[in-house]
């Protein structure tokens, strides 16, 4: 169990295009960490570079204290789910499991073999399929077999490649539990490449996200959500995702398509030079003006609704509006590099399933203006993110997996001692 | 594709591949029946049954003759000389074609386009042609009538399909087993070895029967580049002769003809199992 740095990575191929440019990651000993962005931004082939399967064009890549960038994939000692598992079909479960302690010739004797395996297979819960060929098993088994084949090695590091993309949706959540579970169980650093961003905020201890190959923000799931550094974190964490919503700047005034908000302070003199900004509202944020609790402030505003969607727990209503045609350009551009449609502008609301708000309704909405993100068009650049607060939530988020792992390793160690106990 | 089809197409199958199949067998069965013949009933049709088919007595005196008659001096020592020369052929040219396939299926070099369409054009070059040359220089290097000088233009032979077929066959495994092998700590000969290979194995199989038939069937080159040393079944066939001029060696013939055919029935038999088709099934995502 090591830690993995990463620094200044830069992955370009023949045609001179770098997939990969200029990452810089510390992942701690023990952490989860994920690596999350749309596809082709470079997530995957960032964590074959970690586990050997790429080179790396230039940068240093550090596994413990070591130096690993021209180290051939068996010497660095990684453990890797791939996306499809790769399980060796001519191979029983047991002995896929037991592949990579084979391949450590006489360092396992034959009873340590066993020993590890049906531990690995106790926990994965495949003791009735050990036996059996990788192709009877459904795909769920199959999956724990690939985790299983990772587990039994005393790993520095774990490597997932999108190990649920091929299972139901059910499937997947319980899986992700699992290996959440696995994961703290086991203290293991581990890095996780997904593109569903509900696995990297359940997951991961950090989550980072890339965007063409550049790293756009390395932080807590609580941090990218409250304080995105840019307008393309803020759109690609969150679901429903976030609205953007064009708004013209006139003098501490910021006019939204639907209500007028006053800015002041710091704010305030940030969008003092510009037009025309983005103001970023996530649908939660907004709320059903006729069922209270109003603070202080709110931006209060009625709009019509064009369709909704009762879910039982929550309420989805959907509000068409126009948007500025100076920063169109920026919000297509934006909604291409989250691999959108090109839908059409519209905001989403997240009601209250008590709401009544039906569609044609002119309905009652307001906001907490300090729930807004404002963003600069120009540069993509979050106005409004607060870096005392960020600090803040990162150094809570940090104790918060200390003490996780901790107190993983003393149920580790308390249930150790019960099972010596016992016999 | 479907793979259940409806009663009435299978029995049109059925009925629609009844000629077909004794269309092919009949030849064949005749074969059998004339190597079972005695020299007599060959040329009078009252000793045979089914019109001129199938002898009334059955004789086995065709196979006493080519193992331990006249004929045992030509037929023995070239079918020994047919299983010598074609299994080295097969062997040989099944090792190199399993390492050129899978430098072909795995690796970017430049000049693999050129190996592929070279193996290519090499089998498609007329037989005939080759022998000719390959005459004079065999007898210049002192490689005509021996083994070797046998088993290196059968390589030429079946090199090219054997590369082809294989290359086939690896560029199906999928790339990932081996990438899991090497992060699970093996180095490429092992990951090579402990999972290509065995995935790779009804392809290998496939390939060493056709390379073998291949072989085992040639004439041309037996015919010219031997004599007596290292003749094959194929050509020995050719030089059989009746017990006087005035008698065909037919029976003779049909009964090294049933022969020759045995091993290659029994590689079919054996190897079928092994050929289990979506082996590699069960090793991604299915």
């Amino acid at each position: 169990m090591s830690s993995i740095e990463l620094k200044n990575i830069v992955k370009k191929y023949g045609d001179g295009f770098p997939a990969v440019n200029d990452v810089s990651l510390d992942i701690s000993d023990g952490e989860f960490m994920i690596l999350v962005g749309p596809s082709g931004c470079g997530k995957s082939t960032l964590l074959r570079m970690i586990v050997g399967l790429e080179d790396i064009t230039s940068g240093d890549l550090t596994i413990g204290d070591k130096r690993v960038n021209d180290l051939a994939p068996r010497d660095r000692n990684l453990a890797m789910v791939f996306q499809n598992y790769a399980l060796y079909p001519h191979l029983t479960v047991f002995e896929n499991i037991a592949f990579p302690l084979r391949l450590a010739k006489g360092k396992h004797s034959e009873e340590e073999i066993r020993q590890k395996v049906t531990d690995a297979s106790r926990m994965l819960e495949l003791d009735e399929h050990l036996e059996r060929k990788p192709g009877n098993l459904s795909g769920g088994q199959r999956q724990r077999v690939a985790m299983g084949r990772a587990i039994v090695r005393d790993a520095e590091a774990f490597l997932f490649d999108e190990p649920l993309s091929n299972l139901d949706a059910k499937l997947r959540g319980q899986m992700r539990t699992e290996i959440a579970r696995m994961q703290r169980r086991l203290g293991v650093t581990t890095v996780y490449v997904t593109h569903d961003q509900t696995e990297a905020m359940t997951l991961g201890d950090r989550v980072s996200v890339l965007k063409k190959g550049v790293l756009q923000q390395c932080a807590s799931p609580r941090e990218l959500y409250d304080q995105p550094v840019n307008l393309f974190v803020a759109g690609f964490i969150g679901s429903p995702p976030m609205n953007f919503l064009p708004a013209k700047v006139d003098g501490s005034t910021l006019k939204l398509p639907f209500v007028d908000v006053p800015v002041s302070g710091e704010l305030a003199t940030k969008v003092k030079d510009l037009d025309v900004v983005i103001v970023g509202l996530r649908p939660e944020y907004l709320k059903d003006a006729t069922l209270g609790d109003q603070p202080q402030g709110a931006a209060t505003f009625s709009a019509v609704v064009d369709q909704t969607e009762w879910l039982g727990n929550e309420q989805y209503a959907y509000i068409p509006f126009e948007t500025d045609p100076s920063v169109q350009q920026q919000l297509d551009e934006l909604d291409r590099e989250l691999d959108g449609e090109g839908m059409r502008t519209q905001m989403v609301v997240n009601l209250d399933a008590r709401s009544r708000v039906l569609e044609g309704d002119d309905a009652p909405l307001f906001f907490n203006p300090a729930d807004m993100h404002v963003f600069d068009p120009n540069t993509g650049d979050n106005l409004t993110r607060d870096e005392d607060k960020a600090a803040q939530i990162a150094r809570e988020s940090e104790e918060q997996r200390k003490a996780a792992l901790e107190r993983a390793k003393a149920r580790e160690l308390r249930e150790a001692q019960d099972a010596s106990k016992a016999s | 594709m479907d793979t259940t089809m409806s009663g009435k197409v299978k029995t049109w199958l059925g009925v629609a591949s009844a000629p077909i199949i004794i269309w092919t067998c009949i030849p064949l069965i005749w074969i059998l029946s004339e190597s079972l013949k005695s020299t007599s009933a060959l040329g009078d049709p009252t000793q045979n049954t089914v019109g001129n088919f199938w002898p009334k007595d059955l004789t086995f005196d065709n196979y006493k003759l080519i193992f331990s008659g006249g004929a045992k001096d030509l037929f023995v020592p070239a079918l020994w000389h047919s299983i010598v020369v074609c299994l080295c052929a097969t062997v040989i040219s099944v090792a190199l074609a399993m390492f050129c396939a899978y430098a072909i299926a795995r690796l970017e070099f430049p000049g693999k386009k050129l190996i592929l369409t070279t193996a290519l054009a090499v089998s498609f070059f007329p037989v005939i042609a080759m022998v000719t040359p390959m005459f004079n220089l065999w007898r210049m290097i002192g490689l005509f009538d021996t083994i070797p000088g046998l088993i290196i233009p059968y390589l030429s032979l079946t090199l090219p399909l054997s590369i082809w077929t294989m290359a086939a066959f690896f560029q199906q495994i999928p790339w990932e087993m081996e990438q899991a092998a090497q992060v699970d700590g093996a180095t490429s000969w092992q990951a090579f070895r402990k999972v290509v290979a065995p995935l790779a194995a009804p392809g290998v199989f496939t390939t060493a029967i056709i390379a073998f038939f291949t072989a085992w069937n040639d004439f041309v080159f037996a015919l010219n580049l031997t004599s007596s040393n290292a003749r094959t079944v194929p050509a020995a066939l050719a030089f059989f002769t009746g017990a006087s001029q005035f008698v065909q060696p037919t029976g003779a013939i049909c009964a090294a003809a049933v022969i020759v055919t045995i091993p290659v029935v029994i590689l079919v038999l054996v190897f079928q199992k092994r050929i289990v088709a979506g082996l590699t099934s069960g090793a991604v995502k299915g």
